[in-house]
This record gives C-alpha cells, sequence and structure tokens, in this order.
C-alpha cells in the first residue's frame, strides 16, 4: 500500500481548490519561482548544455542501471555501510522500522524526501511505537497539520503565516501563550527551537537523497536549512531511503546534475548546503552516525524501464514543471490527491499508483508546453501526457460522455466531405439561431463551457467556404 | 528470489539484457574509471586573483560575510573583531586542525574550546578543505581536524580558507579530493556550504538562520 490517494477525484479536488479564497490567496507565493529561475538562467551561458549533459548522464545510467546498482552497491560496503532492497512501499516500510526496533530507537527526525511520502513513511513509523519529527520547515508544517506536501520542494506553499502561526500556537502548548508570532522570522525562530531539542534528541536520522554515487558509495543531499545534516549527523543511524533511479555514475556526473536542479528549483546558482555522505563515521572521527544503511526502492521504476514512460525516470524533483504549470497554478498541489503533482505527477502517477487511479491526472493539462520547455533533464512531460490519455482511452477508464463524444467527432473528423457539410449546416443553423444577441449563454452539451463564458454566434458561413470565395475574387 | 534479485530481474527484463554484456560491462567500468567532467561553466575558471575576485563576489551574493588577512597567525584578531562586532560572547569551539592549533590564540580574550558541538555553542570556526570560485562556495571534510558539527550547530561559522585553495570549480575539488582520500575514496561527510542557512517555507519569504548557522564569515589567508 502506497501513500493513500485521492487522484481520481481530480475533478472534484480542482473545483474546491478553485473556490478555496485562502488557499487562491496563497498560490500566488509559488509565482516568485518563474522569475527567479529565469534570472539564475541568465547568469549562466552554459545552461541549456548542461541541460543537454544532465539529460545523456540520465540516459546513459538508466540504460546501464543494473550495473551501477551493483557498482554502487560493493563500494557502500566498502566503506562500511548497508543497502537493503524493497520491492514495494510495504517492503521499505517495514525494512526501516526493523533497523529502528533492531538500534531500539524510540525517536526518529528526518530530512525532506518525497520517497518518505510515497511509502507513507511517517505513519508507519508513529503505528511501530516511533516518534518521527519532520525537521524541513515547511514539511514540519503540513506535518503538524496531518497533510501530505502539496509542492515537492515547497511542501507547505499552500499555507499563509497566518495558518502557520495557528498551527503553532495549538502544537507547541508548553510555550507562553502570548508571545508574539505575527512576523516571519519569530515562526522560524520558534520552530527552530523546538527542531533542536528533538535533533540532539534522536536515535536514527532518516534522509532521501538527491543522487547516489556509483564511484564512491555516496548519498547526496541537497537543501538550504541545515536540516537533513543535523538529521544525519547527530544520531547514532542515518538511514537514506532512495528510489533505484537516483544512481548516477560519478562525481562529475553529480556536478553537472546540481548545477541544473538548484538553478531550476529554487533559482539559486547553488543551494546553501550539498552534502556528501559515505559510509558510516570512519574510526578517529569525532562526531557523525556510527551505523549508515540505504533502502533502496523500486515501487514500480524497473518497470517503466525500456518502456514509453523511460523518460520520467530522468526526473530530478526540481519542481520547475509545477512551478510554470498553469493548472498548478490554478489549483495547487492537492488536487492532485497523491504525492507528486503538477506536470511529473501527472505523468509519474498513474505509473506508481495505476491509471485506473491515476488517469485522471494527465488530462489535467493545456498542454501548452511550458513544462517541457524548463525542464532541466527535457522530459517530453506533454507527450507523455498523451501517452496516457490514449491508454486512458483505449481502457474504456474515461467517462462514457467523453468517449462517445469522441467516438462522434471522430466520425466525422475522418470524413472530410461529411465534416464540411455538417460544419456548414451547423454554422448556418447556428447563425441563424443567435441573430438576436449575437451570442449563445446555454447550448446543448456545452453547459460545462457557457457557464463560464458566452459562445460567439457564427456568422453563418464556415472558414473554408469563406476562403473559397475570398481566394476566388482575388483570382 | 530475494528482493535484491527481484528487482535486478525487473530492471534487466525491461531493458532486454542478461547484465554479463560484456560491452556493457566495458562502458560502465571506463565511465567510472575515467570520471568525464562534462561542460563546466567558465565563471570560476581563470589564475588565483581572477578565481579570489569571482569567489568573494559569488560567496557575497549568497549573504556570507568576507575578510582578507596577510597569514595565519593573524585570524584569532581578525576572528575576534567580527564577534566583537557582532555582539557575539567570547567564545570559540574548534577541531584539531593544526593549522588552527597553531594560531596564537593567547593574544585575544577569546575563550577556546576543543572538539565536537553538543549544540552549546554560539560560535565555531574551521578549516576548509577548498574552495569554489564559480558559486562561492566551501568545501569542509569531516575527521577530528573539522568536526562536522561545528558546519552546522553553532550560531556563527567561521571558516579560515587559504587563498590558493579557492579553486575553479566542483571538478578541482573533486581532483583534491582524489589526491588526499584515492580514487574512489572518501570521507565520510564533504560538505559544500554556500552561505549561512535559510528557509523560504513561510509565503517564499528568504529568512537567515533555519536550522544551521545564522552567520557565515569567510576569512582568507595569503
Amino acid at each position: 500500500m502506497n501513500e493513500v490517494a485521492t487522484s481520481a477525484h481530480f475533478k472534484e479536488n480542482a473545483h474546491e481548490a478553485l473556490t478555496d479564497a485562502r488557499l487562491q490567496g496563497a498560490l500566488g507565493f509559488s509565482r516568485n519561482f518563474v522569475g527567479r529561475r529565469a534570472a539564475a538562467v541568465a547568469r549562466l551561458p552554459e545552461f541549456d548544455a548542461l541541460r543537454d549533459s544532465a539529460r545523456a548522464i540520465k540516459d546513459h545510467t538508466l540504460a546501464h542501471l543494473d550495473l551501477y546498482l551493483e557498482a554502487y552497491e560493493r563500494k557502500v560496503r566498502e566503506s562500511g555501510g548497508e543497502v537493503h532492497y524493497a520491492q514495494d512501499a510495504e517492503e521499505a516500510r517495514q525494512i526501516v522500522i526493523d533497523l529502528c526496533k533492531s538500534m531500539g530507537a524510540k525517536s526518529v527526525t528526518k530530512g525532506k524526501s518525497m520517497i518518505s511520502e510515497e511509502i507513507g513513511l511517517n505513519h508507519a513509523l508513529e503505528a511501530a511505537g516511533i516518534e518521527a519529527v519532520e525537521t524541513d520547515l515547511g514539511e514540519y508544517i503540513i506535518q503538524l497539520r496531518g497533510e501530505t506536501p502539496s509542492h515537492i520542494i515547497a511542501p507547505a506553499i499552500h499555507l499563509t503565516a497566518k495558518d502557520v502561526e495557528q498551527e503553532f500556537r495549538r502544537a507547541h502548548r508548553d510555550l507562553p501563550p502570548d508571545r508574539s508570532l505575527a512576523e516571519p522570522e519569530q515562526l522560524l525562530s520558534e520552530a527552530r527551537q523546538v527542531l533542536r531539542a528533538k535533533f540532539l534528541a534522536a536515535d536514527v536520522g532518516i534522509t532521501g537523497a538527491n543522487f547516489l554515487i556509483a564511484e564512491t558509495g555516496t548519498s547526496i543531499i541537497v537543501t538550504n536549512e541545515g536540516n537533513g545534516d543535523l538529521t544525519q549527523i547527530l544520531p547514532q543511524a542515518h538511514i537514506v531511503i532512495a528510489s533505484i533511479e537516483k544512481v548516477v555514475p560519478t562525481l562529475e556526473d553529480a556536478a553537472q546534475l546540481l548545477r541544473v536542479l538548484a538553478r531550476s528549483a529554487t533559482g539559486q546558482d547553488a543551494s546553501v548546503y550539498t552534502t556528501l555522505s559515505t559510509g558510516p563515521r570512519r574510526p578517529h572521527d569525532p562526531d557523525g552516525p556510527r551505523a549508515y544503511h540505504v533502502v533502496l526502492l523500486d515501487n514500480g521504476r524497473s518497470a517503466m524501464l525500456g518502456g514509453e514512460f523511460e523518460d520520467m525516470l530522468r526526473c530530478i524533483r526540481c519542481g520547475a514543471c509545477m512551478n510554470h504549470c498553469p493548472v498548478y497554478q490554478a489549483v495547487g498541489g492537492h488536487a492532485y490527491g497523491w504525492v507528486y503533482p503538477g506536470p511529473m505527477g501527472a505523468v509519474l502517477t498513474p505509473s506508481l499508483i495505476g491509471v485506473a487511479e491515476g488517469g485522471q491526472l494527465p488530462n489535467a493539462s493545456t498542454f501548452c508546453g511550458r513544462c517541457e520547455e524548463v525542464c532541466p533533464v527535457r522530459i517530453p512531460l506533454p507527450n507523455m501526457m498523451r501517452h496516457w490519455r490514449e491508454r486512458e482511452f483505449e481502457r474504456r477508464l474515461s467517462p462514457a460522455p467523453l468517449r462517445y463524444g469522441l467516438g462522434f467527432w471522430a466520425f466525422f473528423a475522418s470524413r472530410p466531405a461529411l465534416y464540411r457539410l455538417s460544419a456548414d449546416l451547423a454554422a448556418r443553423a447556428m447563425h441563424l439561431a443567435g441573430r438576436g444577441k449575437g451570442r449563445f449563454s446555454w447550448l446543448p452539451f456545452a453547459g460545462g463551457w457557457t457557464r463560464y463564458r458566452d459562445l460567439a454566434a457564427p456568422e453563418g458561413a464556415t472558414f473554408q467556404s469563406q476562403w473559397r470565395a475570398r481566394s476566388g475574387a482575388v483570382r | 528470489m530475494n528482493s535484491r534479485e527481484a528487482i535486478f530481474a525487473s530492471i534487466r527484463r525491461s531493458l532486454a539484457v542478461h547484465g554479463d554484456e560484456a560491452p556493457r560491462r566495458f562502458e560502465v567500468e571506463t565511465r567510472l574509471k575515467e570520471a568525464p567532467p562534462g561542460v563546466v561553466p567558465k565563471r570560476g575558471q581563470g589564475d588565483l586573483p581572477a578565481r579570489l575576485a569571482t569567489f568573494k563576489a559569488e560567496a557575497e551574493r549568497a549573504q556570507a560575510s568576507l575578510a582578507e588577512i596577510a597569514d595565519w597567525a593573524g585570524a584569532p584578531a581578525e576572528i575576534a573583531r567580527f564577534l566583537r562586532e557582532n555582539n557575539c560572547p567570547a567564545t570559540l569551539r574548534m577541531g584539531a586542525d593544526p593549522r588552527l592549533a597553531a594560531m596564537p590564540w593567547s593574544e585575544t580574550t577569546l575563550e577556546v574550546l576543543h572538539g565536537p558541538s553538543d549544540g552549546r555553542d554560539v560560535n565555531a570556526v574551521s578549516a576548509a578543505f577548498a574552495a569554489i570560485a564559480e558559486t562561492g562556495t566551501l568545501a569542509l571534510v569531516s575527521g577530528a581536524d573539522n568536526p562536522t558539527t561545528l558546519n552546522f550547530l553553532p550560531d556563527n561559522h567561521i571558516v579560515v580558507l587559504t587563498r590558493d585553495a579557492i579553486l575553479g570549480d566542483y571538478e578541482s575539488v573533486f581532483a583534491k579530493l582524489r589526491g588526499a582520500y584515492g580514487k574512489g575514496g572518501a570521507p565520510r561527510t564533504l560538505n559544500f556550504i554556500t552561505g549561512p542557512s535559510r528557509s523560504a517555507d513561510i509565503e517564499q519569504t528568504l529568512l537567515l538562520g533555519a536550522h544551521g548557522p545564522r552567520r557565515l564569515h569567510i576569512v582568507i589567508v595569503g
């Protein structure tokens, strides 16, 4: 079982999101990403060449994934760490819980990890009697609210400072109730104080990985807060949870990807902390974890290799596609109903939880193409959404009116003479019917469209017949 | 079949390979051995004065503060000045780095503590392994000389760096790392640090001092 999905109800979710005034206000903040990325890209003439390089590295690694995983695993063991394999979410959760129990862990701090969200790790840890504390500020806030992230790099972007203040007052009962939390600085400083105690007390630290390096057996995390570092250096053990496609060959390859990651994500030239971790602490090290474990998760990814969704495995989770998506900007991340929102989520979700559950998401696109334009590893996201739509149609998963409607339209569209004739008749009929007002505020079978705007009445003749008449006149 | 075998079998089924193909293995071994550099931005390149200028500009963009001093012996006075001007207590924690140990700390009134941090230190000083002009980034390696906890727990992190350790790019740091730890080897932790800790998770407002240091002060020697 993965984290529970409501992706099948995208339409209802989106409708709710659009009428939620508070959410609509908060979503404005996500628009800052666009300008910041553009400015960072403008400062680096090699950016597009780096994107090509990043894409080639990912393609090369995926084509040799079995061999790079073997090399990576060997190096992790050499440096004193252990590698565990999980075929699905259930197995990954069990491995993490067994590791925690074997070390007698009562509390766990966590760096931000989308894989942890994907496998629903926090609930499982709590159910096993282990306290799990998210330490990324955004993740901490949504954990207090019992929510999933609404953005893969800015998990609490759907909230305002006022929401955060309310949550902190509810959760931090032992702090003076009359304290001021009016400024974002005060909220940050309170979170720092509360979480500092958690960092120092934790038995195990769990982080994700942005990249795994086969050459050295290293895991890389990228953060701005430093929470991922405190998570991994203070407790007795560091557990890394990562999916199998995170591996890259060498340190140099990781540097190519890091150069496009921060710029595409937050518009920074480099994130504040890029941390390379290899094995447990060395014999003479005065700090760092005494045990180092890596849990490698498949959860459907190996089956995507070699198929039409293989390109999606290049994704480095920067969030640029959602930052530039008009649909995401209108409805926010929660409407997508699972872990991964926006265009990358629309492609990945059906792959991971099935087209029956996630098949609605590829329809949540205007095909404007901005996601592909900004993707640092050039994933053809609109094309892949189209593939999913075709599958959904073939498998008869789309609603009946849509399927019959499309069949009806295809009957005419594939018979040009008939199409022209009926379009001509329809245009004339609508011209006559709409003569009075010159527009329609309601039309049969088009209520969804006319609910929000009027349709202008046709002028009588179709474009094609007008064109024929005009070119005849010129001759 | 255990999960490891099942995942490898599934990968190989999807890729239509059996895993023993000599050309594939050769290609992977070559890449791991040669580690080709890819596209390296021009921004960080140039001679030492050029790299120093780029490093300073980029580090300041990332909200680090900077000072340049002539020799290691001048570091305690500069660090004392920085702490005084920022109204910080006159205490300082450091690891066993011989370059830091050799400094004339007794010429200042700073109370110097040694070893890793347990979270109660306000100030710490580390010596950097290298720095990267391209992004104004410091590279610090774990060990008894410079414990990793000093990079994250104190409010103020001061990093001393020799001028000639300012390299152009990440690739040059990797070359230096291979010199120190052997090809394929690595310290437990390599921290690339660009500016002080920050978060923009509340309304996308950028605030310094999230979980790590609120201030990062870089002292360049030489």
